[in-house]
This record gives structure tokens, sequence and C-alpha cells, in this order.
């Protein structure tokens, strides 16, 4: 019998292990922790964790290569990955290749918290979605349209003809969160750039959660009926439920990191 | 020496020279000498009639002394070689060389042989036949001899002295030799006049040939040669001082030309390596300091959370995870201005962003005195720029020119302007695939910020990938493997996902010969190009089809009080200032990673005390 584990955490630096093993352990989580990759890898022959805290910029295994080396063994674990090569090609490319959650460093104690917080939620959405039988009625959550785009779990894009993108949150980051209270939008005109913040949703517990933009570009419209009315996020996340609707600067070029939503329905 | 142009030519045109004066003299001389020996000859005819007929009566009278007197005092004359008359069978009767008379002559010789060749001895003969030239002794001058028949006349037979019987009909012959000495002096004086004419004709002509030729010629050239190795040893600010309107003075002047543009180009590539090399630098420095600063950070907000009922040290440590904050955010400005982050592009109007910039500096301007002049463009078209970094690029160039105009007051003109450039060594190849659609372009391996495109070589066994640039004609392709194509059975330039093929077949290089990549360019075409490091051939001809590209180019001049020429190629570097302890010495290079960023380039002209131009062009379709 494997011993199980809440969190791994992966990192190159002693003191990020030592903050973030302290951090997580008061929250009551059991952490282990490992100092490079490929020590990492050797942890799972005899131990299993829910989640696995990433740094990607490392000696040998990098946090890209890590994330291959779990999907050749077929480990389920969800990964959120950290860098202090803050950078949003960074960010979208671990997004893209199966991380859920990103957090650039330096990072405080309830960026993390609120991320590892996330993550165990979609952990345990995972897990019920796989506990339901084929004649289960019961919707967890609503998937993203075909045809629209996101970017990991939380944010979508989707193409309008006129050549402007409309950008929105997933209903999935949506029940990750305990309750949404308040969202933080952007103004119009407001540049914002992929895989960067783009607004703040605050749950009834005070916790902010950042929603990263999709796409990059210029903030043209604000969703005005959901600035009136949060409900209608949680009523229609991806169509009256839009944030933004921008002019997008490299569109054509930034879709590739984005996973299409089409391939969801498989 | 003698592979020198004006040697040759000297040479080619001497021997022309001499060619033609040589012809020329030859015709010359001969024709001047005929006309003298034709001149001698009618003189010694005229002197044989005149002996003949000054001797006539005393023939008749058969007085041989008068006789003897006459043709002696004629045969003294200078000139006159011999005077003699001959009788019928050959016996000298009267001569001006007394010692001869008496003797006989031989039928053979000079005087008698024109007659007596033949058979039957002639009676009449023209007078082109009874003269000839001859020597006496192979040494001594040319003398020409006239004969002149005596005939029979009715007074000679029917004489008292009955010397001569009726029936013959040639008495004798007068036979009048003359010195040709003289005449022959004046030809060979001819001869000599001309050869030395001749000589000074080629040597004036090969001096005033070599004098041009190093004028026109050889100095320039030597200049131009000076100046390449001057250039060639690294010195590219070398120009060549030169006024002529020949097509030297044509090369001379696209030289320094061409040396400005090297020189713009190598400031430019120079920069680039810089800010590159910044930029990692940068990042490299962000990624050790964030690490030590998560770890402040996460401690210090953990702390935070559990010491919510302290307010005394949650005070301090508000404080601590605040600032921690703030360096996070310095860290962040720093990677991007290391050019780590994409620039937040969109389709704006240059001439809006000039207008917003000008608004941000206006009451600046106006406190210094300073007038602005706005030349913008009235229909220049949209283009996709980060507006918020060019405002910055803007409203700091302004303000830069503010600063070097100073109190006094000046004047600051903008301009706008749409322009067009040849696309080669500017194009940014942004997607290329291998026949199958495989995408080449990699991004691992940057060159310049820019994914570049790999490509699989094999060769003799060794693989290895090449990345090339991916700017159109620039050239900095990177290779992991040095090939030689002299086995060129297996060598192999193949897509690294599929090992299709890449090499261009019954085409080679039109430059080395060498063989060719061909890429496609989804929807612009094909670009093939040379694969050996050493060549640089590309063609894309669907660009160059294309023709020129637009630019929009953004010019701020100022009346201030210019820039050295030594500090012209410092003015871009990171943390050179000129304004001590109020600047940083960071705005340019920030302009400088601005303006690259949007594939645009920034130069500068400037005149000491008269003013300073910056002059940046950006493309209007970065993407194309």
């Amino acid at each position: 019998m494997k011993k199980q584990w809440d969190i791994l955490i992966i990192d190159d630096e002693q003191v990020v292990i030592d903050a973030v093993v302290k951090i997580c352990s008061s929250e009551g989580y059991s952490v282990d922790w490992s100092i490079d990759a490929k020590d990492a890898l050797n942890k799972f022959d005899k131990n299993s964790f829910r989640l696995i805290i990433c740094d990607i910029m490392m000696p040998d295994i990098d946090g890209f290569k890590f994330l291959d080396e779990l999907r050749k063994m077929q480990i389920l674990s969800i990964v959120i990955m950290t860098t202090g090569y803050s950078t949003v090609e960074n960010a979208v490319k671990s997004l893209y290749n199966g991380a859920i959650d990103f957090i650039p460093k330096p990072f405080t104690a309830d960026e993390l918290i609120n991320s590892v917080e996330r993550g165990m939620k979609y952990l345990e959405i995972q897990n019920s979605l796989n506990n339901l039988k084929n004649d289960d009625e019961s919707i967890i959550f609503v998937p993203c349209p075909a045809k629209y785009f996101r970017l990991g779990y939380s944010s979508w894009a989707a193409l309008e003809d006129s050549g402007t993108i409309l950008i929105g949150v997933t209903d999935l980051f949506l029940k990750t969160i305990d309750s949404l209270s308040e969202i933080d939008f952007f103004n119009i005109d407001d540049e914002i750039v992929q895989g960067n913040q783009c607004a703040s949703l605050k749950d009834k517990n005070g916790r902010i959660h950042p929603l990263l933009s999709p796409v990059s570009g210029r903030i043209i419209e604000v969703n005005k009926a959901l600035r009136r009315n949060n409900s209608l996020i949680e009523k229609d996340p991806y169509f009256e439920g839009w944030f933004y609707r921008l002019i997008p600067s490299d569109s054509e070029y930034e879709i590739k990191n984005l996973t299409n939503c089409s391939s969801d329905r498989l | 020496m003698l592979k020198k142009i004006g040697f040759k030519l000297i040479i080619v045109v001497g021997i022309t020279a001499v060619l033609i004066i040589g012809i020329f003299s030859f015709y010359n001389i001969r024709s001047e000498s005929n006309a003298l020996l034709a001149e001698v000859e009618r003189h010694a005819n005229q002197l044989s009639e005149t002996v003949k007929h000054s001797t006539r009566y005393d023939m008749l009278l058969n007085q041989r002394d008068r006789i003897h007197t006459t043709i002696n005092t004629i045969g003294e004359q200078p000139g006159i070689h011999d005077v003699r008359v001959l009788n019928k069978v050959g016996e000298i009767i009267y001569s001006s060389h007394e010692d001869d008379i008496g003797k006989m002559v031989d039928k053979k010789a000079e005087s008698c042989y024109a007659c007596h060749a033949a058979n039957k001895p002639l009676e009449r003969l023209a007078i082109k036949d009874r003269t000839r030239i001859f020597r006496l002794n192979p040494d001594s001058s040319r003398v020409l001899g006239i004969i002149s028949p005596i005939y029979n006349e009715h007074s000679c037979w029917s004489a008292d002295c009955h010397a001569h019987s009726k029936s013959q009909t040639v008495l004798g012959v007068l036979d009048v030799t003359i010195s040709l000495k003289d005449v022959d002096e004046q030809i060979r004086k001819g001869e000599i006049d001309t050869a030395v004419f001749a000589l000074s004709a080629v040597i004036a002509l090969s001096l005033l040939i070599g004098f041009f030729v190093k004028k026109w010629v050889d100095n320039p050239i030597k200049e131009l040669l000076n100046a390449t190795h001057e250039v060639g040893t690294g010195n590219l600010n070398y120009t060549i001082e030169n006024k002529r309107d020949d097509e030297f003075g044509m090369l001379a002047r696209s030289f320094n030309n061409m040396t400005q543009k090297l020189s713009e180009a190598r400031i430019q590539l120079f920069q680039s390596d810089k800010m590159a090399s910044l930029g990692r630098l940068a990042a490299g420095v962000a990624h050790e300091i964030n690490n030590p600063l998560t770890g402040v950070l996460t401690y210090s907000s953990f702390l935070l959370k559990k010491t919510q009922d302290n307010h005394e040290i949650n005070e301090d440590l508000k404080v601590i995870v605040r600032e921690t904050k703030r360096s996070r955010e310095i860290v962040k400005s720093l990677l991007d201005f290391a050019r780590q982050s994409v620039p937040k592009k969109n389709l704006v109007n240059i001439n809006e962003i000039v207008e917003h910039a000008i608004t941000v500096v206006e009451n600046q301007l106006s406190l210094n005195h300073v007038q602005l002049n706005k030349e913008l463009e009235k229909t220049l078209p949209e283009t996709t720029l980060d507006s918020n970094q060019m405002q910055q690029v803007v409203i700091n160039l302004l303000v830069n020119a503010s600063d070097a105009i100073g109190p006094k007051g000046g004047i600051i003109t903008i301009s706008t302007a749409l322009l067009k450039l040849s696309p080669y060594g500017i194009t940014h190849i942004k997607k290329a695939t291998c026949p199958k659609r495989h995408d080449l372009m990699d991004n691992e391996y940057k060159i310049d910020g820019m994914p570049s495109i790999k490509l699989k070589i094999i060769s003799n066994g060794n693989e290895g990938f090449v990345n090339l640039d991916p700017v159109y004609g620039r050239n900095k392709h990177h290779f992991d493997l040095s090939f030689n194509l002299e086995g060129k059975n297996d060598f192999q330039v193949v897509c690294p996902k599929c090992g299709m093929s890449l090499i261009e077949e019954n085409k080679r290089c039109p430059e080395c010969n060498a063989p060719l990549y061909n890429l496609e360019i989804p929807s612009q075409g094909n670009v093939e190009g040379c694969i050996t490091k050493e060549c640089s051939w590309q063609k894309w001809e669907a660009v160059d089809i294309g023709g020129l590209k637009e630019y929009i180019e953004i010019r701020i001049s100022d009346t201030g009080c210019g820039i050295a020429k030594e500090n012209l190629s410092k003015i871009f570097e990171p943390f050179y200032s000129t304004k001590g302890q109020k600047g940083t010495g960071l705005g340019l290079a920030v302009i400088w990673g601005i303006i690259d960023n949007h594939n645009g380039t920034i130069n500068v002209e400037s005149v000491l005390n008269k003013g300073t131009t910056f002059i940046m062009r950006l493309p209007l379709k970065p993407n194309k």
C-alpha cells in the first residue's frame, strides 16, 4: 500500500521548500518535498500525492520534462507550476502541457494557499466525475462549448466574426472557488496579456483568485450586465457571463497555446 | 610594375605610335629620295647635253686641246665625279681624269652595259636607261652615271679631218658621272630626323599617358585601396576625401556610403548583441533574486497571517510584505526591460500617439521657450504596436530634445512619414514548414529574440541541426554541425519531424553551386537558400515580388547642443548619460529596446552645436 500524501513540493531552492512546507502544513496538509525532479520521480514507487507543486527552472530535469515523465508513468496527480522566470510564455506553456495552475515567484502565503485550495477542489471535482456512472444525470460542471479555446481550465476565449475576441471564466474554475462574492474588473482601454491576470475573483472568505487572460489585446468592452449582477456568471458563464470584448494583438499565434474545447468532448 | 594598367597602356600606345610613325616615315623618305634622285638625274642629263654642245664645234674642227680643256674645266666642278668621252671601240679619248685617257673600257663596264647587253648594240636609249647608279668601290659613296651617245652627222663625216666615215651611226659616248654623296647624306639625315621624331613622339606620348594615368587612375585606385585596407582592419569611420566627377569619384562616394551604412549596421548589431546579453543578465538576475525574494515574501506573509492579533508586529510585517511586493514589481519591470514579455500591441495611428505624447510634455516645453513644429503625414495608415511603449519613446525623445536645447529656447520639429524600403535583410519569417506541413520554427533556439528555423543535417553519418536566421537575408545562422560537401552522396537536409528532404533537386546555389534548401512559408510562397555556412545566398520570391516594404518614419529634430561624433556610438548604451546626476542613462537604451522589439530601427544624426535628429522606422505590417 502506497503512502498517501497531500502535497509534493519540488524546488531546487531549500528556502522555497521550507516556506511551502511550513505554510501548507499549517493549513493541515501533509507535505513531502524533493530538491530535484529525478529524486521526486523515484518517490512515486512508494508514495502517492494528490497535488504537486513544481518549479519550472531546475537543473537536469526541468518542469516541462517532469510533466512529460508524469504522463509517461500515468500518474494522475495534479500539478501547479512555479518559477522565478516569471514570463508569460512559461506560464502558458506549462498550462498547455498539463499543469492546472501557475504561481509566479515570488508569491505570498495567501497566493500559494488559494492556488492549492483551488487545486484540491479541482481534484475533488475530477474524482467525483470519475465516480459517476454513465447513467447518472447530475451535472457537476458545464464544460466550455465547442469552438471555444481555453487556457488551462480557468479562462476561455471565443473568436467573433468581426475579428474581436470574447473572454470569460470557465464553469470549472468557478466551481473551484468557494462561492464568488465579488469580481474586480479591468477597465476599457486596458491592455491585457496572455497568461497575466485580467480580473480578480473574490470568494466569500475574502480570498482573491486571479483570472489569467487567455489572449493578449486591448479591452474595448466590459460586460455591464455582469458588472451589475455577479450571479449571471454562475447561470451562464459561456454566453451571457462574458467578461471582456478585446481587440487581439496576435491571436493567431497565441491560440496555438490554448486548448481547443472541441477536444474535451471526445 | 609590368602588370600595372598604366604600363600596359603605355606599351600598347607606344607600339601603335611606332607603327604609325614608322610606316608614314618609310613612304615619306622613299618618295623624298626618289624626288632627289630624279632631280640629280635631270641635272646630269642637262650637264651632258651642255658638254656635248660646248665641245661640238671643237670636235668638228678636231681641236683636241680645246676639248680637253673644256672637259677638264667641267670635270673640276664640285659634285661631278668624271666626264669622259669614249670612242666606238671603248677607248677613252677625253677624260677629266687625265690618267684614264687611252685606256680601254670593257663592254661589260657600267658605261657600256646598257646598250651592249644585247647581242646587237642598241643605238637609241630612253633617258631612264642611260642613267645608272653604282659604287666604284664597295666602300665609296654612290655615283650616278649618265651616258649620252654622240651620233654621226653630216658635218662629221664631211669635215676635212675625215676622222669619221659616213656609215657610222654612233661615233662615241659621252659619259658623265656625278657623285651622290650629298644626296645620300641628305637622305640619311632625313632618316635620322624621322627616327628622332618617332622616338621623341613615343617618349612624349608615354610620359603624357603615364602622367594622366597616374593622375586619373593610379592615385584614385591607391586611395581606394588604402581605404579598403583601413575598412578591412576595422576602421569603418574612414572616408575617402574625393571631389572627382569621374567614375572613380562615383566609386569613392559609393564606397563612403557603403562604409557609413556598414558602420551603422555594426552599431545596430553591436547594440542588439549588447541588449540581448543585458536581457540574459537581467533574466538571470531576476531568476536568482526571485528565489530569495520568495523566501522573504512567503515567510513574512505567513507570519502576517499568524500574528493577526499582535497589532505591533503585524504592522511591521505589513511593511516587509509591502516592500517585498514592491521588489517583485521591480524584478518584473526588469524582465520587461529585458524584453522577456511580449509587447502589448494593437492597431493604432502613430499620429495619435505623437499627439498624446505632445500633450504630456507641452507645458514643460513652453516653460523652456521651446517652439514645437508638427509635420505629421495626414494619411498615415494604422499600424500594430504597443501604444504605451511608443508613447514613452516619443515623450523621452521630446524631453531629451528639450534638455539639449536648454533654457535659452529653440525649435523641436517632429514629423511622421510613410516610406518604402527593400524587404531583403528586414523581413521576418514567422512560420516555415516542410512539404508535409510540419512546423520548422524552433522556439528553443532564438536568434535576436526570434524563433529560428530548425533543419536537420545528415552528413557522412553524422547528424546535426542548423538554426536558420528568421530574418530574410540577414544570415545569422547557427550551425551545430560542421560539414563539407565533399562526400556529396549521403549529404541530406531534412525536416526534423518527418525526415522529408528539404533539398531542392536540380537546382544549385547561383553563387557557390552548393545544394539549396527550400522551405514553405504558408501562404507566402517559398524561401530558398544556400546550405553552406560560408555562402549567404537567399531568395524569397513572393516577398521580393511584393517589392518595397512600407515603413512609418518618425523624426524628432532639435536645435540643441548636438552630440559629439565620438559619443554618437555610445548614446544607446545602458547607463551612458550626459545628464550627470539628473539621469539614469537608461532612457535611450530602453527606447532602443522598444524599437527593436517592434522590429524597427532607430538612428541618430547630429551636428555639434547645431542640433540632433532621431529617426525611427517601424514596419507597417510587422507580421508580413
